[in-house]
């Protein structure tokens, strides 16, 4: 019968989109539970590593790593963490409009930024608006790893060391559950000394082979670690807002074909309904 | 029963060892260093080499550390490993590479970041975010 066949043809397209969509939100999912695994299994580490930073702030130790002073403001380096890829709703606009939030504070303070970016959405936006990037790393794929992350925070600790930024800041999503992600900016240089733990106990560590390099060495994974965590916090993120979105999608699919089925029915009892009259107006005129 | 302590060994990556021991072995950038029980506070970089545990009983298991840091405290030891190679020329090489992969990308840059133009453009994506929920909810679906 040739009634419809546009609508036929439409239903199928959509049919074909809504199986992708639904692919696409399956694989999230199993993408998802992976990358929180990943975000667990890189906790102690961080846990780890805070603690000892912890022991560092409270013990006396004779040499201030420039990490942990104070100084004025004159530049600030951002640490942006996005995804490499789109369709996961707004989750990086999301992040993206809380950044550009706090730039634009310092900004009016008359403070100048760099960026480092990490994923390419967020190179992509910042540098298309004419952003201070001054390293970047993408396509890290679903399983980081920290030496691909090394490159791109060195640049900035470098920086900060030189005394080109005076603050380093790192923004990135917390996965707060499946359905919330929450944008996340943080201070991460100069750490912020915890005042309430302060001075608890007057020992010091003894150093190998001296205090400078044991602390150097340190603080540059502590950074590390702190970027690597977020990287993957944010990939459990990106998956999570896929997965709903996806679902959203193939949601939204199904109601279209539902509504097309009935247009189409509706039209093919019609054509069926005419057809009828003719013949029987026809024989009656017989 | 011979006295014991608690030890970690963590990468970034995942915890690789964490129990009560009764001696750990490293390779200090100082030298090969013997931990036991109740050790003064020390913290040292650690050589790529083997971490070697005792454990309760006498039992003994080895790691291979590419490098990292050792923490020591009276009745805790920590080992932070390094999952790569960690070399000056190395993470130099790599940061040269970033920088420089950020600076190709930016030859057309204008002189200023648009803040203005970043918010209208992040305030467009929104609405059409919100837009799309009206309208899914208008729907009654």
């Amino acid at each position: 019968m040739a009634v419809g066949k546009e609508i036929r043809v439409k239903i199928n397209s959509i049919k074909n989109t809504q199986k992708i969509t639904r692919a696409m939100e399956m694989v999230a999912a199993s993408k998802m539970r992976k990358a929180q695994g990943r975000m667990s299994a890189s906790r102690p580490y961080a846990e780890k590593m805070q603690n000892v930073i912890g022991h560092l702030a409270n013990a006396h130790p004779e040499y201030r790593h420039a990490y942990m002073r104070e100084r004025e403001v004159k530049r600030v380096g951002y640490i942006v963490i996005s995804s490499d890829r789109g369709l996961c709703g707004g989750l990086n606009s999301n992040l993206f409009k809380t950044v550009v939030g706090s730039m634009k504070a310092f900004h009016d303070q008359g403070v100048e930024i760099d960026l480092c970016t990490i994923g390419s959405k967020a190179h992509g936006f910042f540098s298309r608006l004419g952003g201070n990037v001054v390293s970047q790393a993408d396509h890290l794929g679903d399983a980081p790893q920290i030496t691909d992350l090394i490159g791109a925070v060195k640049v900035m600790l470098d920086a900060f060391d030189e005394g080109r930024i005076d603050q380093l800041i790192l923004a990135y999503n917390e996965f707060v559950n499946t359905m919330t992600q929450q944008p996340q900016v943080k201070r991460i240089l100069p750490i912020e000394p915890s005042e309430d733990e302060e001075l608890k106990h007057h020992w010091d560590y003894l150093y190998e082979p001296e205090a400078k390099d044991v602390l150097d060495a340190l603080l540059i994974r502590y950074v590390e670690s702190l970027v690597y965590q977020g990287v993957v916090e944010n990939i459990a993120c990106e998956q999570a807002a896929r997965m709903v979105a996806m679902k959203a999608a193939s949601d939204n699919a199904g109601t279209l074909i539902d509504e097309l089925q009935l247009i189409y029915n509706k039209a093919r009892q019609a054509a069926i309904t005419q057809e009828i009259s003719e013949i029987v107006s026809g024989a009656a005129a017989v | 029963m011979a006295m014991t302590m608690h030890v970690d060994i963590v990468s970034a990556e995942e915890e690789i060892f964490s129990g009560p021991a009764e001696m750990v072995f490293a390779s200090g950038v100082m030298g090969d260093l013997g931990i036991l029980p109740r050790h003064a506070p020390l913290l040292t970089q650690l050589k790529p080499g083997e971490v070697r545990i005792k454990k309760e009983g006498g039992e003994e298991e080895f790691y291979y550390v590419s490098g990292g840091m050792l923490e020591i405290q009276p009745h805790v030891v920590t080992v932070l490993a390094d999952t790569a190679l960690r070399a000056k020329d190395i993470d130099e090489a790599a940061a040269i590479e970033a920088r420089e992969r950020a600076e190709k990308a930016l030859q057309d840059k204008t002189s200023e970041f648009e803040y203005a133009r970043a918010q209208a453009e992040l305030a467009e994506a929104m609405a059409q975010l919100q837009a799309i929920k009206k309208l899914r909810e208008k729907g009654g679906r």
